[in-house]
């Protein structure tokens, strides 16, 4: 037992301080790509403290750090204490809670169990076999919410309330696509243990995103938006909120939240690895069993971070690539688009596994594929062409003539 | 005007196509643009260490000099004229008769206020003997509101140390020196 609480302490330090490190480390890199992006060169002076060594700037998160922890932590006197303290807290335990299940790596080999004389193999997950991983997951992302209306709702402010009521209407709008695509995953995998969905993954060689692409895709789309990252971040637009939730919030406290949002991003990558892009697994280097060597079980690590490194770097880039979404276009992407695509493609995951033996029959491996992405596209077509991806708002002269009738009903009256 | 107007001449875009409409083109094509960023050179000027080029120092409104003749006495006459034109009142002038001959009178004193001045280059577009001018020099500063308010001998020294690199506009531009 003692063994048991050891282990998952080291894997808790290990786990909770290298996402802090990351979450800083990434802040670094957002900064770096925005300046790219924008022909700049970005922060590039903080180095070694009290040297001239300068690092191309690796100093800068450590300086961030510390700007945060001896700013003034400044209550208004207008906010609701409690809430005002207990929101920022509730939103970083739910963010780091979640990574109780989410793996970060395979397994290590036999020998190192052997090493410190334990008998069962050890999983690099903080709880392994939780056989509920998914809801788990889901469960506490959407406590994320809490976090951010409670902020929104404390600060008694115009600004943090309608950022934080815009976030809680987008964040429950875009559960909703995210689960059907989950439930895609699920059917195929028969399991909600996250460790089961890569493994069914390696053991095929079949990633879920070449299975059912208009499930990752509408997962892709809804994590971004659960993630509140442009372009849904409407609950801090920063032209129209100033800050959105966290404009009265400075300090610890606002560090707090600015944390749990990069952690959303990085749970939001490796849901998109480990549910669709295969988690650690890769052709030809890792295997697909429990039964690793050292070699495979390192591969496994290093493939694992690799994607998720390159999943945030699409993040980054997507930021730069898009404007953001209007509250009314952000919603009809999600309850007109997202929504119906998900359900296709829920119904045609499930139709898939109803009739798998006679398709693969019938048309091979290559054919079974080939239906599913021409599926996938027709319905995207549809999407396209019947509900609208895009709203075209740009004014026209037809949006203006006001039929007699339609005003006699008072219908529509001219804007 | 109403936009029912019938004067109001409607210019409208042509609506998406079916390639709009599937949204992927539009990202794939912003991806692009924000990648090639990405790796194309930076416009970033490293200061302290790299210099910025002044594309022209003859319309560069940097910090003001006092220009002297080539007896090395102050080119100024004292007439106002660039007092009276600065908007931001930041040049005080004290004239006395001159000692030399060639003219009435000369500066005492000539003092700028440069944390007052706007750098709009009035006063160089209003001096009729082009004694005072704009120079290229953007990062000369000082450690108290007093070291900024430069005097007669620290307008001549900036002279002194500019003349080489930028020769005085009105030669530059074919005037008399």
């Amino acid at each position: 037992m003692l063994s048991i609480s050891i282990e998952a302490l080291i894997k808790i330090g290990l786990l909770v301080g290298g996402l802090m490190t990351a979450a800083a480390y990434f802040v670094l890199l957002e900064r770096w790509i925005a300046a790219w992006v924008q022909d700049r060169k970005g922060p590039n002076r903080v180095g070694i403290p009290f040297t001239k060594i300068k690092l191309f700037g690796l100093g800068q998160p450590l300086a961030d750090g510390l700007k945060f922890i001896f700013k003034e932590e400044h209550t208004p006197r207008h906010v609701d204490k409690i809430l005002f303290t207990l929101a920022p807290i509730s939103i970083l335990a739910a963010a780091l809670a979640i990574y109780a299940v989410i793996p970060f790596g395979s397994v290590l080999p036999a020998s190192a169990s052997e090493l410190v004389g334990m008998k069962h193999q050890i999983e690099l997950v903080v709880a392994p076999g939780i056989d509920i991983g998914m809801i788990y997951v889901f469960a506490l992302s959407s406590i994320a919410v809490y976090g951010v209306i409670l902020g929104g709702w404390a600060s008694n402010s115009k600004y943090s309330l309608i950022g934080g009521l815009r976030s809680s209407a987008q964040l429950i709008a875009y559960e909703l696509p995210m689960g059907l695509a989950i439930i895609g995953v699920v059917l195929m995998t028969g399991s909600l243990r996250l460790e089961d969905v890569i493994g069914v993954q390696a053991g095929s060689g079949v990633w879920n995103a070449f299975a059912q692409p208009l499930g990752f895709v509408v997962f892709v789309v809804a994590s971004f938006a659960e993630a509140a990252r442009l372009p849904f971040d409407l609950p801090e637009a920063e032209q129209e909120l100033v800050g959105g939730y966290h404009t009265e919030y400075a300090g610890m406290r606002l560090i707090m939240y600015l944390i749990a949002e990069f952690l959303h991003m990085i749970t939001a990558s490796f849901l998109i690895v480990i549910l669709f892009l295969g988690g650690w697994h890769f052709w030809g280097l890792t295997g697909s069993t429990n039964n690793v060597s050292w070699f495979e079980a390192i591969a496994r690590i290093v493939v694992l971070n690799v994607k998720i490194f390159g999943v945030i770097v699409f993040f980054m880039m997507i930021r730069w690539s898009w404007p953001r979404f209007r509250f009314d276009q952000l919603m009809s992407l999600a309850w007109k688009v997202m929504l119906p695509l998900g359900l296709v493609n829920l119904v045609a995951v499930a139709c898939f596994i109803e009739y798998e033996g006679a398709l693969l029959a019938k048309i091979g491996p290559w054919g079974v594929t080939g239906l599913m992405w021409g599926l996938s596209l027709l319905a995207w077509i549809a999407a396209g062409i019947f509900a609208p991806l895009h709203s075209d708002n740009r004014a026209r002269k037809d949006d203006f003539v006001v039929s007699a009738e339609e005003r006699n009903r008072g219908l529509r009256t001219s804007p | 005007m109403q936009a029912t107007d019938p004067n109001v001449r409607w210019l409208e875009e042509p609506k998406l196509g079916l390639a709009g409409k599937m949204y992927i083109p539009a990202l794939i094509q912003g991806l692009a643009v924000t990648t090639r960023h990405l790796f194309s050179p930076k416009m970033t000027v490293s200061f302290p260490e790299e210099r910025p080029v002044i594309g022209n120092p003859l319309i560069y409104r940097g910090v003001h000099r006092l220009n002297k003749d080539e007896q090395g006495r102050v080119k100024c006459v004292a007439c106002f004229l660039c007092a009276t034109a600065c908007p931001a009142h930041c040049i005080d002038i004290i004239g006395a008769p001159s000692p030399w001959p060639d003219r009435d009178k000369y500066c005492e004193s000539f003092t700028i206020d440069e944390l007052r001045c706007i750098f709009c280059g009035m006063c160089e577009e209003a001096c009729p003997v082009d004694a005072i001018e704009l120079t290229s020099l953007f990062d000369l500063t000082g450690r108290s509101r007093e070291e900024m308010i430069f005097d007669k001998e620290k307008l001549l020294s900036v002279y002194d140390q500019t003349k080489d690199a930028e020769p005085m506009k009105s030669a530059s531009l074919g005037g008399a020196p």
